[in-house]
């Protein structure tokens, strides 16, 4: 009894070690042999409104390799750089790029594509941000009509951008009415939408969700909303094991001729989400 | 979500789309390779537990129980400051891959195993391991016997563990990173993927979940109530 207990035991540890193995060779996804793994930390709103679906594919196809996409706010991504757990990041807050380059961690950033920021808010506009000029004074009727806005509040791009105008409207943002929420550009426009509150988004994002919400741009055009997008290697010097040259190789791709017919090709519902740099 | 998500999601569901099946995959995977860990290394300890005194063994037991409430995120911030390029373990390269998510995995399960194979075994005749040595038994001979007497408290143990870690959402997001076609999970993707609006996909995958959590309590279910001669609950 006890030798077929024994077996039984046997049987689950070689379950167990084949399970455990089984991960490289995950069944159901398309794994090219031997692919290489590049792990790209991004913005989430270049993967939530789909343009690295679109990009991406004829990187991996040429190189061989497997581009692992970990989405997540600007601030994180940069982070999850200085801490070597990618190889490439992909961001939009240049002031905190520079930073992260001057460091020592990351190689050179390279400005690659941009769009705007839009101001996003009920029809009714009960703060009355229609017809301002500048985005801080926007910003500054909200604050005064104290009417809910939701702030991405994860020190991604977009919410370093939003605390610069709210700087620059010296508004005091401590109310119930300012809440901030920690998500992503996806779910954060999903909350405002819900909750028929005021929010600053990138155009791409907004665009890839504009079938689904009723909320819509209220402010737009301001050179402050400018949204410029860099993509930088992690550099060796600080993490002996990135893997240099396929990052490069991916930032030549998204700044070569290929990568940018293919980020200006990038249409949801026939509008175009980003723009190629043309310097 | 409306009507048109649900149809959509049954749709998947029917012909079991390919990106469907590929997130099944990854959470089985994650969630059975972490608890078959779980329960080798745990269902020892629960014995141990169970039939032999040691100091402060109160203490010891009672933390483990505690633990099984353990918070997802504070193991995935655990693993997460072990397993970065940074921490202690960063030379192994794990961060952001099915390994990371399946180490966190089976520390969440981990004391769920410990606890319940010892409360179930704890039941049994307190004088079984004192026979068995007395018979000459070795220690692993004892060990096997006495998982085997109280085999169904060690099965509802892991089913238990699985029941948990399969619907887990902290650990496998903090370190699988929810990349597609690798280490995205139901409970990821339903988190993340409902914000782009992919509803369908999610009910879909909200339907296979229940259906394994059901599975499993069924499993469990029978097992405890309706197998005759089990002493061992």
């Amino acid at each position: 009894m006890i030798a077929k207990t024994s077996m039984a035991m046997t049987s689950l540890l070689v379950a167990t070690l084949a399970f455990s193995i089984v991960p490289l060779f995950a069944a159901g996804r398309t794994q090219r042999a031997n692919a290489t793994r590049l792990v790209l930390a991004t913005t989430t709103s270049t993967e939530n409104s789909g343009l690295l679906a679109e990009l991406l594919p004829p990187f991996e196809a040429r190189h061989n390799a497997v581009v692992d996409v970990i989405a997540v706010g600007t601030g994180q991504a940069l982070q999850i750089g200085r801490s070597g757990d990618a190889d490439v990041l992909m961001v939009h807050a240049p002031q905190l790029e520079r930073a992260f380059v001057a460091d020592g961690y990351g190689i050179k950033r390279v400005y690659f594509m941009y769009n705007d920021f839009v101001l996003l808010g009920p029809a009714e506009d009960p703060a009355g941000v229609g017809g301002t000029a500048e985005v801080s004074e926007a910003f500054a009727r909200i604050a005064q009509a104290r009417a809910e806005f939701i702030s991405r509040g994860d020190n991604s791009g977009t919410h370093v951008k939003e605390r610069e105008i709210w700087d620059l409207a010296a508004v005091d943002t401590t109310g119930v009415w300012y809440r901030e929420v920690g998500q992503g550009m996806g779910a954060v426009i999903t909350l405002a939408n819900e909750r028929r509150a005021y929010t600053l988004a990138d155009r791409g994002t907004y665009l890839s969700y504009i079938g689904g919400v009723e909320i819509g741009v209220l402010y737009e055009g301001d050179a402050l909303l400018f949204n410029p997008y860099g993509i930088i290697a992690v550099n060796p010097e600080r993490h002996p094991h990135v893997k240099l040259e396929l990052g490069q190789a991916l930032i030549e791709h998204v700044t070569s001729p290929l990568g940018r017919e293919l980020i200006a090709g990038y249409r949801v519902g026939g509008e175009q989400l980003f723009f190629p740099d043309n310097d | 979500m409306n009507l048109a998500s649900l149809i959509e999601a049954l749709r998947l569901l029917v012909i079991w789309d390919r990106e469907l099946a590929a997130i099944t995959f990854n959470s089985l995977h994650f969630a059975i390779a972490s608890t078959l860990i779980a329960a080798l290394i745990g269902t020892p300890i629960g014995v141990v537990f169970a039939f032999r005194e040691f100091r402060a063994k109160r203490t010891v037991v009672a933390a483990t129980h505690t633990l099984m409430g353990l918070p997802t995120v504070v193991v995935g911030l655990l693993v997460f400051s072990l397993l970065s390029r940074s921490g202690p373990l960063g030379g192994l390269g794990l961060m952001f891959t099915p390994t990371a998510v399946i180490i966190g995995q089976a520390v969440l399960a981990l004391p769920i195993v410990v606890s319940l194979v010892y409360g179930g075994l704890a039941r049994l005749d307190p004088e079984l391991a004192e026979t068995l040595q007395t018979l000459g038994a070795t220690r692993l001979q004892r060990t096997v016997k006495i998982v085997r007497e109280g085999r169904i408290a060690v099965v509802s143990a892991i089913l238990t563990a699985f029941g948990r870690v399969v619907g887990e959402v902290g650990t496998a997001m903090m370190l699988g990173g929810n990349v597609r076609w690798y280490t995205r999970t139901i409970t990821t993707a339903i988190a993340l993927e409902t914000q782009k609006g992919a509803f369908a996909l999610s009910v879909a995958l909200g339907i296979v979940l229940m259906t394994v959590a059901f599975g499993v309590n069924f499993g469990l279910n029978y097992l405890v109530r309706f197998r005759p001669g089990n002493r061992a609950i």
